[in-house]
């Protein structure tokens, strides 16, 4: 006992949850003696407002937002790629550029794609 | 105890007291107010607030946005046939004890718009208000004359006994009725429990006010 490391660990535990507990049950006890407890419809409503909330929590949103993710990686991922290519173009050797139009038309397949699906439309 | 006692302790440095007082002083010096304003008496709560009037001398600068964590409604401001049901709402909302400060003559009486077909004559219709600030507005020492006049209803209230404040009765109200809008005005249009209007020159067993026949 006399040389335990973490005695000092375990004494702050015992602490730190006294600290915590002790506020908490001294409430619970002064409510019990002296506060009586006092809910009502108002008091227990879920939302803290002068107004009373209206319908349900649990609305649907449309999924279409899927579209603008995909039009908007197509064009992010291009340009973010296309800069530094456009950079190192006269030093490209053949392979990386021939690399570099098939990912070019891999994206503009994506755009393709988007086009024939009339996401391009504006309604 | 008795004060003497108590203060010739006090001189040489010990603290007597109750579970009564220590609860009191505890409550009046942390007075949490609803921030919510109605109208232009709201500018001179915020003013208040601020710096230069600094009622954080009285532990009541913690303005809570919501009602559950608020100990004080100052209602700062006209109230509206419309919005006097949010109002008697949030004050359902806030925990007890709880207390209102009525700010300015609109939430007196409904001030200089008395005659207007759309503002409430009184907040006191339908919640219980501890304290009343005369003015149009009233000024900021004057919303700290009213806080302090609340600190000392506070010290007096005792904890046990038949006169003990209404939050530690078992059946006395913590919520109040919400007017609605009825086909001409509110309904009801004041809470009877709270307010009667009052009995102005009716003579009662045939004696006028001056209690002559």
């Amino acid at each position: 006992m006399t040389n335990v490391p973490y005695l000092p660990v375990v004494v702050l535990l015992l602490a730190a949850v006294a600290f915590a507990v002790g506020p908490l049950a001294l409430a619970w006890v002064w409510a019990w003696k002296f506060s009586p407890r006092k809910p009502g419809p108002s008091k227990n409503a879920i939302y803290e407002c002068g107004l009373e909330s209206k319908g349900d929590a649990w609305v649907q949103f449309h999924p279409g937002y899927y579209l603008y993710a995909i039009i908007f990686l197509v064009f992010d991922v291009e340009a973010v790629f296309l800069l530094p290519f456009a950079v190192a173009f006269t030093g490209l050797p053949l392979g990386a550029g021939i690399a570099m139009l098939v990912f070019l038309l891999l994206l503009v397949e994506g755009l393709v794609w988007a086009w024939q699906k009339k996401v391009l439309v504006w309604s | 105890m008795d004060e003497n006692l108590k203060s010739e302790l006090r001189k040489q440095g010990i603290v007597a007291t109750t579970l009564q007082e220590l609860y009191n002083w505890g409550r009046k010096n942390s007075l949490w107010p609803l921030n919510f304003g109605l109208a232009c008496c709201a500018i001179e709560m915020i003013a208040a607030s601020m710096a230069r009037y600094d009622m954080a001398r009285f532990g009541a600068e913690v303005f809570r946005p919501s009602p559950r964590q608020a100990d004080l409604m100052i209602v700062a401001g006209t109230v509206t046939k419309k919005m006097a049901p949010q109002v008697v709402r949030l004050y359902n909302q806030m925990a007890e004890p709880k207390y209102v400060i009525s700010m300015g003559a609109c939430a007196i009486s409904g001030g200089p718009f008395k005659q207007g077909y759309n503002v409430l004559k009184g907040i006191d219709r339908y919640i219980p208000v501890d304290v009343y600030i005369p003015g149009c507005p009233p000024r900021p020492e004057a919303l700290i004359d009213a806080l302090m006049a609340l600190q000392k209803i506070i010290d007096k209230q005792s904890l046990t006994g038949a006169d003990r404040p209404r939050h530690l009765q078992a059946d006395a109200p913590s919520e109040f009725v919400v007017p609605e809008f009825g086909a001409h005005d509110l309904e009801p249009s004041q809470n009877p429990e709270v307010w009667q209007p009052p009995l102005v020159n009716i003579s009662l067993g045939g004696t006028d006010d001056a209690g002559k026949h």
